[in-house]
């Protein structure tokens, strides 16, 4: 065998203390390769942090407003013509009534302060206020009549354009451009601001007010919307833990192997990649026209993201019941239980952090779905909050995602804000879903 | 300290030289220490058998000889192992340019999922060992040549080298081993997953190399370490209990524990 | 007796069974619960069942029989007369089944009586001013015809839900009593109730099926009811999308198809390098620091939703593509290009290509890794030259399901990609996809059965074929890679 020999020229015999050229080569092409995958890591890092920053920077002011506080008198002549505070005839005065009064505070407001009012009209200044203002008024007077002829000190929204200058996003150029809005306008808010008539605070009306139409961004707010999401996070709650549970214990535990049993079991792994869209389809064709439940209802959105989340939550919990060793549910069964006894008593248990954070999980996912919500009407302008459950889950509402994706198509710039501030609420809620999901699998996950 | 051995990168080497040796070699996996002050020459042209039961150290021995602990984040060296009088664990080693003289066959057949060709054409494609298409033909043939392979794959050299046998695919690993012209060749328990027939194709295999290389194999079986070594080391509880002939060690044993070892009471 | 209440009634029937069954259960072993072969709740379970179940099953059926029924023979009773011009049965119907629930409804409130709905006609009232009133707004006045067939259906149902009532309630009973009197201490009480309880499980994994079943059933209703109203041959090859309000549109599924595969195809290419590279830096090359830092950070990016990702491309990629590159290399001055959706579709993909690819690699056993190291290969050698080959089946169907995930994404294109049908090469330009333009379809102001809104219905299709093939592709591929190396 010695015979055969290699050819000449291989790597002569030299010192492992030196490394020849081709070695050097190849540590050097290895670590382009290495800084290559470093630079990949870097970019997916970065990409993060710039959609995140990105979205707080252009929402976090949503969470501020800019408020004007008036001393309103509420003129009996106006108000009540009849003077008898019978709510149903002051219902007669329209919105249109209580809009000079407030013109008329702030008029006197900005003359009490010396405030110069070269270059702005009394119609210039009543339009600093929102035109929500006079329908707030409106109803609290609605609902205590007593109040007409007082005069009451009252905070109310400024118009938007103003807000938007207090948070930097108009300027007096654009001002100057704008026919919501003169620069002169501005100068007068500035120094009603310094007189403490126009302040900045929290804005709570974000998280309760439902949404306001395209011209008063500065009134919008997400409590429909808020309101639509839990009721279908409900839904989907109610529905797809059970159903979820029930099929994974039969797939795992009880079902044969055979034909029918890997039809069902590929048609999950399927529908957890069908396009979210899809299901919007499903929903549309099956709920709305097929049963004629009502468009935009909490009730529609639930059922499709319950069919959305079961794969989900079938997945996670499989995967639970098959980490608990066969040895418990031999242990059962040795001392006489029957299968579904073993199942129920000892092996669910157990598998049961598993079971919660895989639901957990499929519920965030849930939460953030948009398109298959547009397809259902969800996309509605919706004012009235619906009613409490079961009722309420067929009144129409909107949802978080969906709400953001209405603000993105309004015109005014005023509504990014508003949807990304939407969209730091939505990511709040799922961080902390997530961190649920986390302490959970953390404090009982169990090794075996 | 030790005595040094003398000889430096010399091409001729006679039975008295030595190719690897090893000083007061310690291993630590973690806290646990798994070799304790091992001392081991190993000659050219040898075919050693390090032997013992299963946790006594043999193979993680056998991997500081290549440095292939490197990649084991845990694994911590102490000592000195010298190749050719050069310490491997040298800060300036290349544990590449190491690997590439002292190659190595592993317990399990690992094809890679390649053509018998790309696999035994591997590792001198990486080295830069061909200039050309026809020398590395060649380096292919003579590597399969020498890994007794050669006559039952000829005609097949483009199937895939996991679709072979398990016997063949051990000798198409060591071929490929073979391929990058190794002075030392580690074999770790080559035979622990063949067949008799196979196994006895590859220790006749593990003859014939010694004609060109020093040979290190760890083995499970003291009849492969009578048949096939000339030296023997036995390894115990991570220490070397000793290290002789291996006529001398399966006749004569100095050590109690060897002794209990090879007539099967200890294992 | 609405619904509610008979549910009601059934479970607490059922309830009381239970508690009965298993009181019964004791006493006919005397107290002794050693001498039953169940215990003494799953008697009560048993009975509890056959109370409750065969009374449900009947409420359902007929819940769903009894209004087909009633429409089919109402229906029948229409003249064609009052079927408005161009108009459908179907509408009318849905105005009795309105003008129905109308009168029931002033019934309710009390301003109207059994006795005065005989006698109501289009001669005396005008009902569509009364319904009104109650609360029910119909499009246009009532004819005689379509009042006659409202009151019809009206005594129709509810004499078919007194009949119900009185059968549910009459089976509820039959099923208390009987499955009580059955109770012996050789019942296998448990038996019973674990196959019930089996039989619910098993409905349970069969929602998945009936999804399926759903999705298929509704996409292919609408969409042979399109191809019915637009030549297929025009839907598959046409290069024109142009829909219309007033009918005549053009509706070639082309333009969109190959916006989607643009979009999608720029997400991969820069999704699966920087995913593929990410997994092998990660799992290859990362200390524990640096992993644990950057593994989650990465997979916090497949945790946002996608209309985070598509406001992302709204107000931020879009415009810094338009400013900084499509304007000064003229090349579009629109911020919302396939580049803008491709890039932020990339974004989102990276995690799932990542993760995927690192399940993958990490299947490579280690043993081909030691081989490669042991003949002296280095880790980049070893990764690109051994793993990755190994892996390659593997990291295809990865690649599939990303660009699976990719073709079905809609709100990145929704907001990133434009509304344009275009059949252009330009990444700077507007295009659009066969997800923005179901949508679009199916939330625009055309009416329902006209082609314009049903084409979705055969994009939606489309789209789930195309998506099952890649998915069903990639699993077969990931399947067969598993297995070899287990």
């Amino acid at each position: 065998m010695s015979d055969i020999s290699f050819p000449k020229g291989a790597h002569a015999q030299k010192s492992l203390l030196v490394l020849d050229a081709r070695t050097r080569k190849r540590n050097a092409a290895e670590a382009r390769f290495r800084r290559m995958g470093l630079v990949a890591v870097t970019i997916g890092i970065l990409a993060l942090v710039g959609l995140l920053s990105s979205i707080i920077a252009n929402g976090a002011s949503s969470f501020r407003q800019t408020f004007v506080n008036l001393e309103v008198y509420l003129d009996p002549a106006k108000l009540d013509k009849t003077g008898e505070r019978d709510p149903a005839k002051m219902a007669k005065v329209t919105t249109f009534g209580y809009a000079p009064l407030l013109g008329r505070a702030l008029a006197q407001a900005v003359e009490a302060q010396g405030i110069s009012t070269e270059g702005v009209s009394k119609k210039d200044i009543e339009a600093l206020i929102s035109k929500e203002a006079p329908a707030t008024l409106r109803n609290m007077v609605l609902a205590n009549p007593e109040l007409v002829g007082q005069t009451i000190s009252l905070q109310v929204l400024a118009q938007g354009r103003v807000d938007g200058y207090f948070k930097g996003r108009v300027t007096m150029e654009s001002a100057a451009l704008d026919r919501n809005i003169s620069p002169e306008q501005l100068e007068m808010a500035d120094a009603l601001r310094a007189a403490g008539i126009i302040t900045l605070g929290y804005n709570w009306g974000f998280f309760t007010a439902p949404d306001a139409s395209d011209t008063r961004p500065e009134a919008a707010g997400l409590g429909v919307a808020i309101l639509g999401s839990a009721y279908m996070m409900m839904i989907v709650l109610c529905l797809s833990l059970p159903i979820g549970v029930a099929a994974s214990i039969y797939l795992e535990e009880f079902a044969p192997q055979n034909r029918w049993t890997d039809l069902i079991e590929v048609n999950i792994s399927n529908l957890a990649a069908v396009p979210s869209i899809v299901f919007g389809i499903l929903g549309l064709a099956i709920f709305i026209n097929f049963v004629g439940l009502p468009q935009s209802a909490p009730i529609v959105g639930g059922l499709v993201l319950t069919l959305m989340t079961l794969p989900t939550i079938i997945i996670a919990t499989r995967a639970a019941l098959k980490a608990v060793p066969p040895s418990i549910r031999d242990a059962a069964l040795g001392v006489g239980a029957s299968k579904m006894q073993s199942v129920f008593h000892h092996v669910l248990p157990l598998a049961m952090p598993g079971i919660l954070t895989g639901t957990i999980i499929g519920l965030a996912q849930a939460l953030g779905e948009t398109a298959p919500l547009l397809l259902i009407g969800m996309v509605a302008f919706v004012r009235e909050y619906p009613g409490s459950p079961p009722e309420g889950f067929l009144d129409p509402a909107s949802a978080l995602p969906v709400q953001v994706y209405n603000w993105t198509t309004r015109g005014d710039p005023a509504f990014v804000e508003r949807a990304s501030g939407a969209i730091i609420v939505l990511l709040c809620f799922l961080v902390i879903m997530n961190i649920a999901a986390i302490v959970l699998r953390r404090r009982f996950e169990r090794r075996w | 300290m030790y005595d040094a051995p003398t000889n430096n990168a010399e091409i001729n080497v006679d039975q008295n030289e030595i190719k690897i040796s090893a000083r007061n070699v310690q291993v630590y996996y973690g806290d646990s220490h798994a070799i304790k002050d091992v001392n081991v020459d190993i000659a050219p042209r040898t075919v050693t058998a390090f032997i013992g039961p299963s946790g006594c150290g043999k193979s993680t021995f056998l991997r500081c000889l290549n440095r292939m602990n490197d990649t084991i984040d845990v694994c911590r060296v102490e000592g000195s192992i010298q190749l050719d009088g050069e310490d491997i664990y040298d800060k300036r080693v290349d544990p590449v340019q190491l690997r590439a003289r002292v190659g190595m066959v592993f317990q399990k057949p690992n094809p890679f999922p390649k053509s018998i060709y790309d696999n035994v054409a591997y590792g001198p494609r990486i080295h830069g060992m061909a200039r050309n298409k026809a020398e590395l033909d060649e380096i292919v043939e003579t590597a399969l040549r020498r890994g007794a392979i050669w006559n039952e794959v000829k005609d097949r050299l483009h199937a895939p080298g996991t679709g072979l046998s398990g016997g063949q695919q051990q000798r198409l690993c060591i071929a490929r081993a073979i391929a990058t012209q190794p002075e030392v060749l580690l074999m770790d328990e080559p035979c622990s997953a063949l067949d008799p027939i196979a196994t006895a194709q590859v220790e006749e295999l593990i003859d014939d190399l010694r004609t060109n290389y020093s040979v290190v194999i760890v083995t499970h079986s003291m009849q492969q370490a009578a048949r096939v070594s000339q030296k023997t080391a036995f390894f115990h509880l991570g220490n070397l209990v000793e290290f002789d002939d291996t006529s001398r060690i399966f006749t004569q044993p100095q050590d109690p524990r060897t002794e209990s070892y090879i007539t099967g009471r200890i294992g | 007796m609405s619904l509610g209440l008979l549910s009601l009634i059934v479970l607490g029937l059922a309830g009381l069974g239970f508690f009965v069954g298993r009181s019964r259960a004791l006493a006919v072993v005397g107290g002794d619960g050693r001498k039953l072969h169940s215990l003494p709740s799953y008697h009560g379970q048993s009975v509890a069942l056959f109370a409750a179940l065969p009374a449900f099953f009947v409420f359902g059926v007929w819940l769903f029989v009894q209004p087909i029924l009633i429409e089919g023979s109402i229906s029948a009773t229409i003249p064609d007369s009052v079927i408005p011009e161009g108009g459908a049965l179907s509408l009318v119907m849905a105005d009795v089944r309105r003008i129905a629930d109308g009168l029931d409804a002033l019934v309710q409130a009390g301003s109207l009586t059994e006795a005065s709905i005989a006698q109501l006609s289009t001669g005396n009232t005008d009902i569509r001013a009364m319904l009104a009133a109650g609360g029910v707004a119909l499009g246009s006045d009532v004819p005689q015809a379509v009042l006659v067939a409202a009151t019809e259906y009206r005594t129709l149902s509810g004499a078919g839900r007194l009949a119900m009532t009185g059968l549910v309630l009459v089976l509820a009973v039959l099923g208390l009593v009987l499955s009580l009197r059955r109770i012996t201490p050789e019942l296998r009480a448990r038996n019973i109730s674990e196959a019930f309880v089996k039989a619910l499980l098993i409905g349970a994994s069969l929602v998945a099926i009936l999804t399926t079943v759903g999705i298929v059933f509704s996409l292919m209703f609408e969409t042979i009811n399109f191809f019915k109203m637009y030549p297929a041959k025009d839907f598959f090859f046409s290069t024109v999308w142009n829909p219309q309000f007033r009918g005549g549109s053009d509706l070639g599924i082309l333009p969109l198809l190959w916006g989607t595969l643009y979009v999608s195809f720029v997400a991969l290419l820069f999704a699966v390098p920087l995913g593929l590279m990410i997994a092998i830096y990660l799992s290859e090359y990362a200390g524990p620091k640096l992993r644990g830092l950057a593994k989650p950070a990465i997979e916090v990016l497949a945790g946002i939703p996608t209309i985070v990702y598509g406001l992302f491309a709204l107000v931020t990629v879009g415009p810094l593509l338009r400013d900084y590159l499509a304007q000064p290399l003229g090349l579009g001055t629109s911020s919302s290009s396939v580049l803008t959706a491709g890039l932020v579709m990339g974004i989102m993909l990276i995690p799932f290509v990542s993760s995927l690819s690192d399940d993958i690699i990490n299947a490579v056993p280690q043993a081909m890794r030691d081989g490669s190291y042991g003949l002296g290969a280095t880790r980049s050698e070893t990764i690109r030259q051994v793993v990755l080959p190994a892996a390659l089946p593997g990291v295809v169907g990865a690649i599939l399901l990303a660009a699976s995930r990719a073709i079905g994404e809609t709100m990145i294109v929704v907001m990133g990609a434009g509304a344009a049908a275009k059949l252009g090469l330009n990444p700077f330009e507007a295009m659009t996809t066969v997800t923005v333009k179901i949508v679009s379809q199916l939330t625009g102001d055309t009416e329902f059965a006209s082609p314009e809104t049903l084409v979705a219905f055969a994009l939606g299709l489309t789209l789930f074929v195309f998506t099952l093939g890649l998915n069903v592709i990639a699993l077969i591929i990931v399947r067969k890679y598993r297995e070899q190396y287990e």
